[in-house]
């Protein structure tokens, strides 16, 4: 755990550190070309954070800022601390990975156990086609679709969590319901290869344990087909539901933040796009430093669940 | 005594006619052709590779023309029959041509279809010069406008007024070749430290683990646009390319790398690979001749299933504008013409005709992959 933290940090600060230059020699160029001097500025700039100094210098400088001081150094573009920046955006990436998290549990579910149940019917068919659909269909791709269709055929305002008139208001439940509105749409985006990967899986646990002697046994002794089916088979099967936040999750982060570029959502993807692209390090950084840690914890939080769902695990 | 040979000989040889014996790659390929969604999703594939090699051949169009009047300019459709000006009906293969009419208020552009202008179209017709397969130049294209000096734009064009079905079939070359190189790449890495893992185990066993389980545990796209952002835009096109492909291919290795240990572990304690020992072969002749080949229809499998991820990679990095650059044509680049919402719902086949190659390339891929999974699998009923 906390070697892999030390790690993701490292690699982290290697990638940001990786292109030539830094931000401070594009500031500077560019006050050289509107005549302001502003040596002394750029020059405490660059000791504050160590800039032009050794690689390990400059990541001890960032490190120690980051756990002593929360300070997760400045946004040159914006001349703004990070930290100012990035909270709500990381509030709603991790909020729609979970939401879709969600989404993805509530679908794969039944769909799988009625595919196993009712194996080759027409219903299955019908979900193994979209399964492989979902899982070939690349995120932003089924966002630019989506966006289209909302748009020629719904009349709905694309982009966004919320309409433009609600931008900047306070939240009433107006604005809530419009959230609604909006929100559905990256959340099915992001998560229908994963519910399409989900419902594979189940679909084929399931059936294992469908032909088992113990579900004979009870269906002998007359137990209802459906509690029958809910209390035993589906138990064992449902492992994967929780082993595969491990997994799932750096995917749906992933695929959020793609799709927020896409759909232009107000979460890390867009900010961290444009970040890397005008090389503001600390900001790019931050964000696939924080981004990466807590997909981290979520997946230890997913290994302790399931150790204690499954004594199968908890006893080895 | 001879006679005892010759008639043993007849035996053998009756034997051969009666019983046919098939080595283990017939045996996969014998299940494998039982399996007809992967049997013609290996076809659709193939025909795509194809494509992908003959490139110029098919494309009518140069890739890298404008055309400021053709801009955003409609799909024409393929008509068959002419009708003269005596009424009568005659067979000819054609498009229609488009005016162009610009409303100069809304500064919008309209085309609408001119039905007196017939551009004929044909096989094997004269345009741009090429170099067939990179060697042999050319003019000679498959199928285009039998009048060199006529343009036809089949899948419409771009902001540019470039010719879409070109540009897709020359954009197939490097998408998919994206994925076979980004393929053999993870394949090295993979299979030398999954080896490495699984036959030495111990300290270099858990090192390897826990650089895999890392990898894994990191979302991924994050680490990869911070990588591809630091690709400098003023470097070539090809070694752009190299370098993507290496970043694609850093998420399919360590699956791969993951199986390779598996198999690994559970063959060096096997009977033959222990009689192999005893008979005083060194490791490397042991994993090169007994162990490779019995888990190489494995590995062939999870490649073929590594590909659509690896074209998928490049084709999301490519549209967020910071893998493959404008002038190197794929299909994720093509797909960032069709970023924003206006230029989708003003010019829809923009998206859609790329779109549609590369789920038709992911789909059969991965059907293919199963295919092949399962006919490798001696154990699978």
């Amino acid at each position: 755990m906390v070697p892999t933290l030390l790690l993701v940090s490292i690699t982290t600060f290697v990638i940001i550190q990786l292109p030539p230059g830094d931000y401070l020699d594009s500031l500077a160029a560019e006050m050289g070309e509107s005549g302001v001097d502003n040596t002394a500025v750029l020059e405490s700039l660059r000791r504050q954070y160590g800039l032009g100094e050794p690689f390990y210098v400059q990541y001890f400088k960032w490190m120690r800022g980051i756990l002593l001081e929360g300070d997760f150094g400045l946004s040159f573009e914006k001349n703004r601390p990070v930290t100012d920046l990035i909270w709500d955006r990381l509030g709603w990436t991790f909020g729609i990975s979970i939401m879709t998290l969600l989404f993805i549990w509530l679908t794969a579910l039944p769909i799988g156990i009625y595919s196993a149940v009712r194996k080759y019917s027409v219903g299955d068919y019908v979900a193994t086609f979209f399964g492989f659909i979902g899982l070939a269909i690349p995120n932003f791709l089924l966002a630019l679709v989506m966006m289209y269709v909302a748009f020629k055929f719904f009349g709905q305002s694309v982009g966004g969590l919320v309409s433009p008139e609600y931008l900047g208001e306070p939240w009433t439940w107006a604005k809530f319901v419009d959230l609604l509105k909006h929100i559905w749409m990256p959340i099915v985006v992001v998560g229908t290869s994963g519910a399409a990967a989900l419902i594979r899986i189940m679909r084929a646990n399931l059936l294992d344990e469908l032909y088992r002697p113990y579900v004979v046994t009870a269906r002998a002794k007359g137990m209802t087909e459906f509690q029958l089916l809910l209390r035993y088979p589906v138990r064992v099967a449902l492992n994967p539901f929780i082993s595969t936040i491990g997994w799932i999750l750096p995917t749906l982060v992933s695929g959020e933040i793609i799709v927020a570029v896409v759909m232009n959502l107000p979460t890390t993807g867009p900010l961290l796009l444009r970040a890397l692209l005008v090389q503001d390090m600390f900001l790019a950084g931050s964000l696939i430093l924080i981004v990466s840690m807590l997909t981290v914890v979520g997946t230890l939080i997913s290994d302790v669940l399931l150790a204690l769902v499954d004594p199968r695990i908890r006893y080895q | 005594m001879s006679q005892a040979v010759l008639s043993h000989q007849e035996d053998v040889d009756d034997f051969d006619d009666t019983v046919k014996v098939l080595g283990p790659w017939a045996l996969v390929w014998r299940k494998f052709k039982r399996h007809r969604l992967a049997m013609w999703s290996g076809v659709v594939v193939a025909l795509i590779y194809l494509v992908a090699i003959l490139g110029e051949f098919l494309a009518p169009v140069q890739i890298h023309d404008t055309s400021v009047r053709n801009t955003f300019q409609p799909p024409q459709a393929i008509h068959f029959f002419v009708t003269r000006e005596d009424g009568s009906r005659e067979f000819l293969l054609h498009a229609k041509g488009m005016k162009m009419e610009l409303d100069r208020v809304a500064l919008r552009r309209t085309f609408t279809v001119d039905e007196s202008k017939i551009i004929p179209l044909g096989f094997w017709v004269r345009g741009y010069e090429y170099k067939f397969l990179g060697l042999l130049p050319s003019k000679v294209h498959l199928f285009g406008p039998t009048n060199p000096r006529d343009t036809v734009y089949l899948l419409g064009a771009d902001r540019l007024g470039r010719d879409v079905l070109s540009r897709i079939i020359l954009g197939t070359r490097v998408s998919m070749s994206i994925g076979l190189v980004g393929v053999a790449v993870s394949l090295v890495i993979g299979v030398l430290l999954g080896g490495a893992s699984g036959y030495y185990g111990g300290w270099i066993d858990g090192l390897i683990q826990r650089f895999i389980e890392f990898i894994r545990s990191v979302p991924t796209i994050p680490l990869w646009m911070g990588l591809a952002a630091a690709i400098p835009l003023d470097w070539p096109p090809l070694r752009t390319y190299f370098v993507v492909t290496i970043i694609v291919s850093m998420i399919g290795w360590t699956t791969l790398a993951r199986e390779v240990r598996g198999k690994f572990l559970s063959l060096r304690n096997e009977d033959f690979i222990i009689a192999a020992r005893l008979d005083g072969l060194t490791n490397w002749e042991i994993i090169v001749k007994h162990m490779v080949p019995s888990f190489s229809s494995h590995i062939i499998a999870s490649l073929t299933l590594a590909v659509p991820l690896m074209i998928l990679a490049e084709t999301s990095l490519s549209f967020l504008g910071i893998g493959l650059q404008p002038p190197i044509v794929s299909w994720g680049t093509l797909l960032k013409e069709a970023q924003n919402i206006r230029s989708i719902i003003e010019a829809p086949w923009l998206l859609i005709a790329p779109g549609t190659m590369i789920v038709i390339a992911v789909l059969t891929l991965n059907f293919l992959g199963d295919g092949v999974r399962d006919a490798a699998d001696p154990h699978a009923h």
